[in-house]
């Protein structure tokens, strides 16, 4: 059955430097379950992207296959959206990335389609540090099939109706750290107040931002044996500390006191001020960030916030020296050498 | 030649040359002017009867043209509907575009033999070579074939006059189940009769020699009544 989203907003919803309210970046209604994490997560890209003055029209967004992937209609109606092929959505966008660098490329998966169907390509994606966020909605399980334990479901966890899981739990930020990308944070569908300015730094990262958003499967994977219910998250999640974002137009005018906080510009000029929680986890230090992942899951915890930032990243654009003008705006002038060139090039090889 | 000889060899071609003239075509895209002057978009809307619709580049326009791609079923303007008269619009369109299609694809290239033949063969891609030595060298020995080189599916209505004008036609494919004969037969229902089988899938390229031992054997099993048929006509008395 479809269900058609009311169009009535209050006359005074507060509108952003582009004169957008925020229901200028909402979507269609959600046929998600009552309650599910996904989207508290579409509502968090939705104020961020408001709060940010993100033209709607200049953001792709792009998911695989499953719940996590069935979101993007629910959120940026105004976008252009691609639905692709379960794992596949990494490929999907850095052909559209390659052919169009003025978009800011959203991809949204789940846990099976990055930590098992689309594994290989959620690798090479982080290696190549292609300048997109990479969200993944992870609920340990997959909820479109009735929620058998997915890949990033904790040894011991059980779902709704299933045992013990028996198989080690692949941790996705320490993946994408190992692979090479360059901002990884996690955070929880239920914190707002921690995923939005996440979501607004990685939006301003020039490179490959991911971040992990534990979200709780209400139907299948809510219950106290799971390690991924609302419950045993909030019990045990940690924080790396907290972070303001601050973008480049806006004067930064809360006083932040430099004992406690660190201040980081991003390549847009955007500010990320950031309060240590965690001594020991310096986030602009791979390896020291890898050391607290595991520090954590030793101890049964789960680490949330920013947890690595790299401030001299070169995303694919500046690796590959493409052109500045996007290569979906050069015609054969631009791009055709012609035919006396390519009498050239056979004749350098005889 | 096998796989390894190809590739662990280096192989010559004829120097690439490009045409000058070629420009780039991007299909049907409708551009930000055209939005802005009310040109009704629709991702998968028909506007001009050959079931080919316009699309968008991404971020053309701030409130118009932006569509979501998706797998699930969708009406004209990519919005998501569980109603089936919209999903069986969209289907009956993609066959229609396949309608349209059928002008596009290269046409095949007929070989004639310019002798007063009912046989013919029809092969595609890598089987060509093959085929046209195995053809000449049944010329040889009296027997004239013409021949088609099939460059497209869907096909050009050219392949079913050139089937039709013909008995008996020799496909020869390289896979062990006959899959263009087996498309022809469903695309213009031709009887099994009409189209032999020529085929090869042991790992190696297909020969001429081979094509030729194939072909032969089906023109000679036709001068001999089987056994099972001709005890039959027996027993009916039709021989006594």
């Amino acid at each position: 059955m479809s269900y058609q989203i009311p169009k009535f907003r209050h006359p005074d919803l507060p509108v952003n430097d582009l004169g957008y309210t925020k229901a200028d970046y909402e979507g269609a209604i959600s046929t998600l379950c009552a309650g599910c994490g996904h989207d508290s997560i579409s509502g968090a890209i939705v104020r961020a992207c408001h709060e940010l003055s993100i033209e709607p029209h200049k953001i792709a967004k792009l998911s695989g296959i499953g719940c996590s992937s069935k979101a993007p209609t629910y959120f940026l109606g105004k976008s252009h959206g691609f639905n692709s092929v379960h794992g596949r959505m990494p490929s999907v966008v850095t052909g559209a990335a390659l052919a169009n660098r003025d978009l800011l490329y959203l991809g949204v998966s789940g846990d099976g389609d990055t930590a098992s169907i689309g594994m290989g390509q959620f690798a090479h994606v982080a290696r190549r540090n292609l300048n997109m966020v990479y969200i993944v909605m992870n609920n340990g399980c997959y909820g479109l099939t009735k929620g058998q334990d997915s890949a990033t479901a904790d040894r011991g966890s059980a779902s709704k109706k299933g045992d013990p899981n028996i198989y080690s739990a692949i941790d996705l930020c320490g993946t994408a750290l190992q692979m090479g990308a360059t901002f990884v944070a996690r955070s929880f569908s239920g914190d707002k107040e921690q995923l939005v300015p996440l979501i607004k730094a990685a939006m301003s990262h020039r490179g490959f931002a991911f971040i992990d958003v534990v979200s709780p499967c209400v139907t299948f994977n809510n219950n106290p044996q799971s390690t991924k219910s609302y419950e045993f998250v909030r019990e045990h999640s940690e924080a790396t500390g907290t972070i303001d974002f601050v973008p480049m137009r806006k004067e930064i005018t809360t006083e932040y006191h430099p004992g406690n906080s660190h201040e980081v510009t991003l390549h847009d000029g955007s500010s990320i001020f950031l309060y240590k929680v965690d001594e020991s986890l310096n986030p602009f230090d791979r390896r020291s960030a890898l050391i607290a992942l595991e520090d954590h899951r030793c101890a049964g915890n789960i680490l949330t916030g920013l947890i690595y930032l790299n401030k001299d990243s070169r995303d694919l654009h500046e690796v590959l020296e493409t052109s500045q003008r996007p290569l979906n705006q050069l015609d054969e002038g631009d791009l055709c050498p012609g035919n006396k060139m390519l009498l050239n090039i056979n004749a350098s090889l005889r | 030649m096998t796989d390894l000889d190809l590739g662990m060899n280096d192989n010559m071609s004829e120097p690439l040359a490009w045409d000058d003239e070629r420009k780039y075509d991007r299909g049907k895209v409708i551009t930000a002017e055209q939005l802005e002057n009310g040109v009704e978009f629709g991702r998968y809307l028909d506007v001009d009867g050959d079931a080919i619709c316009y699309r968008t580049y991404p971020g053309t326009h701030p409130t118009r043209g932006a569509f979501f791609t998706r797998g699930t079923s969708r009406n004209e303007y990519a919005i998501y509907t569980e109603k089936g008269e919209e999903y069986e619009a969209n289907m009956l369109r993609l066959l229609r575009k396949w309608d349209t299609i059928n002008e596009y694809v290269p046409g095949p290239i007929t070989v004639e033999c310019g002798r007063d033949t009912d046989t013919a063969v029809l092969y595609f891609g890598t089987s060509e070579e093959s085929s046209r030595e195995a053809l000449d060298s049944l010329a040889a020995e009296g027997i004239y074939m013409n021949a088609m080189r099939v460059r497209a599916f869907p096909f050009n209505e050219e392949v079913q006059q050139f089937i039709e004008r013909h008995d008996r036609v020799f496909v020869i494919e390289q896979n062990r189940d006959a899959q263009l004969r087996t498309l022809l037969m469903a695309e213009f229902e031709f009887g099994p009769d009409k189209l032999k089988s020529v085929l090869c899938f042991d790992g190696t390229p297909i020969s001429a020699r081979n094509i030729r031992r194939q072909i032969k054997k089906h023109l000679n099993g036709d001068n001999v009544l089987p056994l099972h048929r001709n005890t039959a006509a027996v027993r009916a008395g039709e021989f006594l």
